[in-house]
């Protein structure tokens, strides 16, 4: 989960930001002539990118797992808005007292798109096919969350895989599935609700040839159509012709009217690409698109003047300047210190981010449980860092400084404007920076992730409700990001993931958070709510901080 | 003239094997070599190796080349580590679109330049000359990006008399057999997706255009100056002809042939306006594709590309000669 | 991108070999032309305030004075203390402005200057020597003039890294090409020349024609030229910057740069996506207007 893993749940977690939102076209608007039938309409959402695969288990980006989560439902979800587990095409769940065993009992209403029954040998299916990934499919590139959350693969294939969490599945009766795990997880539950774990139908998987791959790890060639153009699951909304995805510019989904809960109100719900974030400000502006996601921070005042509806997201997620401790002279705990007083985070966060952002004091937001009210804290006081420079005995105080560029995260919508104000305020204590630059993927991710960004800016969105997800991700083990190794910090994560009475995590992730930052492997200075714009008459889009909303309740007037 | 065509023809080999050669070092000239380049940095060593041996990277570098000329001839340049699919697919997906934006840019450009230059002319050196020739120089002077977001701001945002981005409107059910939206419709007998295609095409093809405009301008200006002098023309006047009539049988006609070369060598330039203005405007062709292959470092897609690219310039620039070796025989001889 | 790239291909041999005498009186007809003189005086006013900056930008160019004032939605526009307004980060815009003009003046001379020394070596040698020389440097010629110029910068950017330097040298190298097939075509034309025909029957040695007659009555296209490159590459330095592939530090204002970040705060302050750009174009401007009408100066085509 470190290495590679740790930068796709970066992209992961950025996607998210930009999840789903439900709008529908104005039936006036709406001019396609194809005759719509019914009510509900067309909405029109402006994407950032174009789907990778319409494949929960191949994907990683948030702009592939906007669409997965109208088309897909996975055993279990979260709650409108939050990240609290509800019933979803599990009505039920239980663990053994080992924790062991996981029994679901699946609703009996529900079919595939394509007429098949969703069943226990569907959810086995499901699971089998993951399990059993094989070459190509087990490179953490193509099956990254699989890789995050299992660990490894019946056959693994490659250095970096384990063993996996995931034993088996078995069809105890037609609506009874028993998932057998080889180690007791706090996470394994949550992390299930991800669109990575959703439901395909297995007819489709097999007929469209889901597994059939070709190429390299990096750079896979799916060969099968299912991806492409017959996603078949049991969602809301579905793909009901393949050339209703027009690769590169636009998919259009349409409403499934089978669909075992309240049907989605939308006719049709359409993902238009506009990579550039002030493009896609101006198209719906213009009334070409009805929202879209990635609201930048300096679009919200005029949208909000001209009548347009924004929506913000529970703020789950963090930035932060990392440090490299392999590098001196940031292995000395007061030049650490002394960068922490030296940033005006105040004034970076009101300077950058849109009202309501806070200022961090620690590597996880507060909505989590785990959250220390009382973590040491490092004021904005250039005159302390002077001071603490002079005490820490360094006298070479160059520094290369590191920024992402091609990037607009909601922790970091723009992070050469974060690395300037930063700068601005490290020479004015005495440091000398190097400005150091790379496009976000692959080179920045890359270059940070082998260890060679001495000081670099970085944040993450969650991925779903659980503190592992944040402080285990950054510190449960040590790597090149952080480039340290503090037993203490590393070992109490671990056993807060293994333990499962939620007191006791709670102690230990709050303790956590208080040794961390006394370490200080890097500064949080920012949490912020990210931002979905819709036009006027759209409603019954349910922002949520995992960033995984479902269209279906929204209508367009 | 057959003989004149062939021996352009034969041109066309070293040139594109001379590129061949450019972009065979220049992807081995990338930072972490050959393989890293085209699978990513996060490739891991069996990758590596497959990849090393599927192009033959442990060999003498002529065995590599010839390998990646026989794969370059036969149209395969791997695939596109932005969208896993072979680069050739994105070719087709993505070249309708620059062709029909390209040919609506030229087109606005003639439409504009050739009576422009012509106006500069018949008032040589007088203030309508002066401003035909500086306008038309201002739009050499505005980088295209910024001419294309100053259009989009003022025509698509505040007055909102076109779209602001992409080729069609999302709600529109069109097909598109062909790809060139606009001739789809007509097609299909989808006359309002063409119509939309048209309105969407309008706002990019401006902002293309003002790269040509200024050379088009020129030529036609230099072209009618030297027509205008010449003996059959002066002898048209003191015959008493109309201007209009002499313009029209005399000069333009003269002045044109010059204007249409011109615009066969516009094609490399207009590609590299189509990146920026596709950038600005969404609009899903080549260029669009190509500035997100550099911002992801797609090389496999670059490499690919900037070879094809080049190819159709050449060829391009083949057929211009040869057309207007046939419009006029002096220039077979050159 | 490049104009001159199409000029390059179709009208070198529209230039006619300029005499010190052609120059003289091309100069005087320069000086009462009011398109050149509009050219004359946006060069001018780029150049002094370039050479000038730090005695008339209000701020330093990375001095604050807005620290604490700005959100992004609040971006205070033009005011009699800040006449552009601040930027995104509290600075003083005109004064960014200003300290801009030095990137810019800097990447157009040096892209021109290096392309303009690789593009007469590689002519020099193609019209110098002719034959066999001649076919291979023309063909290399041809290979670079096949890549749309854009798009060669970014091959060349990529391979070069990001740096004010790989900027300069892409621009540079797109511009060669176009500087080699110029001067060839003078050469050649020079060549056949009854002056150059007389001091070699005279005895003359080869390289001492080439050096005193035949390269210096092949300059003036080549001044045309190179003051039509200064305007290209300030352009194309800003398209490089626009597409992520400008110079290191960010915080050393670049009017492509700040074109390109402000696209963000559009919605908030306009104005600071419309001062950048406007100051590319009066650089540009300025020296295309001069640069074509010294063509046309040149050109006795035009002498009536």
């Amino acid at each position: 989960m470190r290495g590679t893993g740790l930068k796709r749940r970066l992209i992961a977690g950025a996607i998210a930001g930009g999840l789903v939102l439900t709008v529908a076209a104005c039936g006036g608007d709406d001019d396609s002539g194809s005759g719509a039938s019914g009510d509900g309409g067309t909405l029109v959402f402006g994407a950032s990118a174009d789907p990778v695969i319409l494949d929960g288990a191949l994907i990683s980006d948030g702009e592939s797992a906007r669409p997965i989560q109208q088309i897909y439902e996975g055993l279990v979800g979260t709650e409108e808005g939050g990240t609290e587990l509800v019933p979803e095409l599990a009505e039920s769940w239980e663990p053994s007292d080992d924790g062991l065993q996981w029994t679901f009992t699946l609703r009996d209403d529900v079919t595939f798109h394509d007429g098949e029954p969703f069943n226990a040998e569907a959810v086995c299916f499901n699971f089998d096919r993951w399990y059993n990934f094989s070459g190509i499919m087990q490179s953490p590139s193509v099956s990254y969350y699989w890789n995050a959350v299992m660990g490894g693969f019946a056959n693994n294939e490659g250095p970096e895989q384990g063993e996996s969490m995931y034993a088996s599945c078995e069809a105890t009766d037609e609506f009874t599935a028993t998932v057998t795990l080889t180690r007791p997880s706090s996470t394994f539950i949550s992390a299930l609700a991800m669109p990575a774990f959703s439901m395909a139908s297995p007819k489709a998987l097999e007929e469209y040839e889901a597994d059939a791959v070709s190429g390299t790890g990096e750079s896979p060639s799916f060969d099968g159509t299912f991806g492409y153009e017959h996603p078949v699951g049991t969602g809301p909304f579905m793909l009901a012709d393949p050339s209703d995805w027009e690769r590169g510019s636009q998919l259009t989904l349409t409403r499934n009217d089978d669909y075992w809960g309240e049907p989605a109100k939308l006719e049709r719900l359409i993902f238009t690409v506009i990579p550039d974030g002030p493009a896609r400000r101006q198209a719906l502006e213009a009334g070409d698109i009805d929202g879209y996601d990635l609201v930048a921070p300096a679009d919200l005042g005029a949208l909000e003047q001209a009548g347009f509806q924004i929506l913000y997201r529970p703020a789950f997620n963090v930035a932060y300047v990392g440090f490299q401790q392999n590098t001196p002279p940031l292995d000395n705990l007061k030049i650490r210190q002394a960068i922490a007083h030296a940033i005006n985070r105040e004034n970076l966060v009101r300077t950058n981010y849109p009202e309501g952002s806070q200022v961090a004091t620690q590597f996880m937001p507060p909505e989590l449980f785990g959250y220390a009210e009382d973590v040491p804290t490092y004021e904005y006081d250039p005159e302390l860092a002077k001071q603490l420079i002079a005490e820490s005995g360094e006298t070479n105080l160059d520094i290369e400084f590191w920024y992402p560029t091609d990037v607009s995260r909601p922790y970091m919508p723009n992070a050469e404007a974060n690395w300037e104000l930063i700068r601005t305020d490290l020479e004015a204590v005495g440091f000398t920076i190097t400005p150091k630059r790379a496009p976000w993927d692959p080179d920045y991710l890359n270059t940070y992730q082998t260890g060679n960004t001495p000081m670099y800016l970085i944040g993450w969105t969650g991925d779903f409700g659980d503190p592992d997800n944040f402080l285990g991700t950054f510190f449960k083990n040590p790597n090149q990001e952080f480039a340290f190794n503090n037993p203490e910090i590393h070992q109490l994560l671990q056993q807060a993931e293994a333990e499962t009475d939620l007191e006791a995590r709670t102690a230990l992730y709050e303790e956590a958070n208080r040794l961390i930052m006394e370490f200080l492997p890097g500064v949080p200075y920012v949490h912020t709510e990210p931002a979905v714009a819709f036009a006027e008459g759209v409603s019954g889009y349910v922002p949520g901080p995992l960033n995984n909303e479902s269209f279906a309740s929204v209508t367009v007037e | 003239m057959l003989k004149f065509v062939v021996r352009r023809l034969l041109l066309l080999g070293p040139i594109l094997l001379g590129l061949s050669v450019l972009l065979f070092f220049w992807v081995r000239a990338l930072p972490g070599g050959p393989a890293v380049a085209l699978l990513g940095e996060r490739a891991t060593p069996e990758s590596l190796a497959r990849v090393e041996q599927l192009y033959g990277l442990d060999q003498p570098w002529y065995v590599q080349y010839s390998k990646f000329l026989t794969r370059a001839v036969q149209l395969d340049f791997g695939n596109s580590t932005q969208t896993n699919r072979p680069v050739t697919e994105e070719m087709a997906r993505t070249f309708p679109a620059t062709f029909e934006l390209a040919v609506a840019a030229l087109l606005l450009a003639v439409a504009v330049g050739i009576p422009l230059g012509y106006l500069a002319a018949r008032h040589y050196g007088r203030w309508l000359d002066n401003l035909s020739v500086t306008g038309s120089l201002l739009g050499v002077a505005i980088p295209v990006f910024f001419l294309a977001y100053i259009l989009k701001y003022v025509f698509a945002v505040r007055l909102g008399w076109f779209p602001t981005q992409g080729r069609q409107d999302p709600r529109m059910d069109a097909d598109h057999p062909t790809g060139l939206y606009v001739l789809d419709g007509i097609l299909t007998g989808n006359l309002e997706a063409s119509w939309d295609a048209v309105m969407h095409l309008v706002l990019p093809a401006f902002a293309l255009a003002s790269i040509p405009l200024a050379i088009i301008v020129r030529i036609t200006r230099a072209s009618v100056l030297d027509v205008v002098h010449e003996d059959y023309v002066r002898t048209a006047e003191a015959k008493g002809l109309w201007e209009r009539t002499i313009t029209r049988r005399h000069v333009l006609r003269n002045a044109l042939l010059p204007v249409v070369t011109v615009v066969g060598l516009q094609a490399g330039l207009l590609f590299s306006g189509a990146i920026l203005t596709e950038t600005v405007f969404a609009f899903d062709g080549v260029g669009r594709f190509v500035a997100e292959a550099i911002s992801n470092r797609d090389y496999a897609v670059l490499q690919g590309f900037i070879l094809v690219i080049a190819a159709l310039y050449v060829l391009i620039n083949l057929a211009v000669d040869v057309s207007y070796g046939l419009i006029d025989p002096r220039v077979r001889v050159k | 991108m490049s104009l001159s790239q199409v000029e390059a291909a179709t009208e070198s041999d529209q230039l006619e070999p300029g005499g010190a005498n052609l120059r003289r009186a091309a100069w005087r007809r320069l000086r009462r032309d009011p398109v050149a003189l509009v050219g004359f005086a946006l060069i001018a006013m780029f150049v002094l305030v370039a050479i000038l900056a730090p005695l008339i930008a209000p701020y330093g160019p990375r001095d604050q004075p807005g620290a604490g004032l700005i959100t992004p939605t609040t971006i205070p526009g033009p005011s009699a203390e800040h006449w552009f307004g601040l930027d995104e980060q509290g600075r003083d815009e005109l004064s960014r402005i200003i300290y801009g003009a030095r990137q810019s003046l800097l990447v157009g001379v040096v892209a021109m200057l290096l392309g303009m020394a690789g593009g007469l070596v590689l002519g020099m040698l193609a019209g110098a020597f002719g034959r066999w020389v001649d076919t291979v440097v023309m063909r290399i010629v041809d290979v670079m003039l096949s890549i749309p110029g854009l798009l060669m910068a970014i091959a060349i950017a990529a391979v070069l890294g990001q740096s004010l330097t790989s900027v300069m040298i892409a621009i540079a190298v797109i511009n060669v090409p176009i500087f080699a097939r110029l001067l060839r075509g003078q050469m050649l034309s020079q060549r056949e020349s009854d002056y150059v025909l007389a001091a070699r029957s005279l005895g003359v040695r080869h390289r001492s024609i080439v050096l005193s007659h035949v390269l210096p009555n092949s300059m003036s296209p080549v001044i045309v030229q190179a003051t039509l490159t200064l305007a290209t590459a300030i352009i194309e330095a800003a398209a490089l910057s626009f597409l992520g592939l400008g110079g290191a530090d960010p915080s050393v204002p670049e009017w492509g740069r700040m074109l390109a970040s402000t696209q963000l705060y559009l919605a908030s302050a306009p104005h600071l996506a419309l001062f950048p750009g406007l100051a590319i174009v009066i650089a540009a401007l300025g020296f295309t207007l001069v640069g074509e009408r010294l063509r046309e100066a040149l050109d006795p085509k035009y002498r009536r």
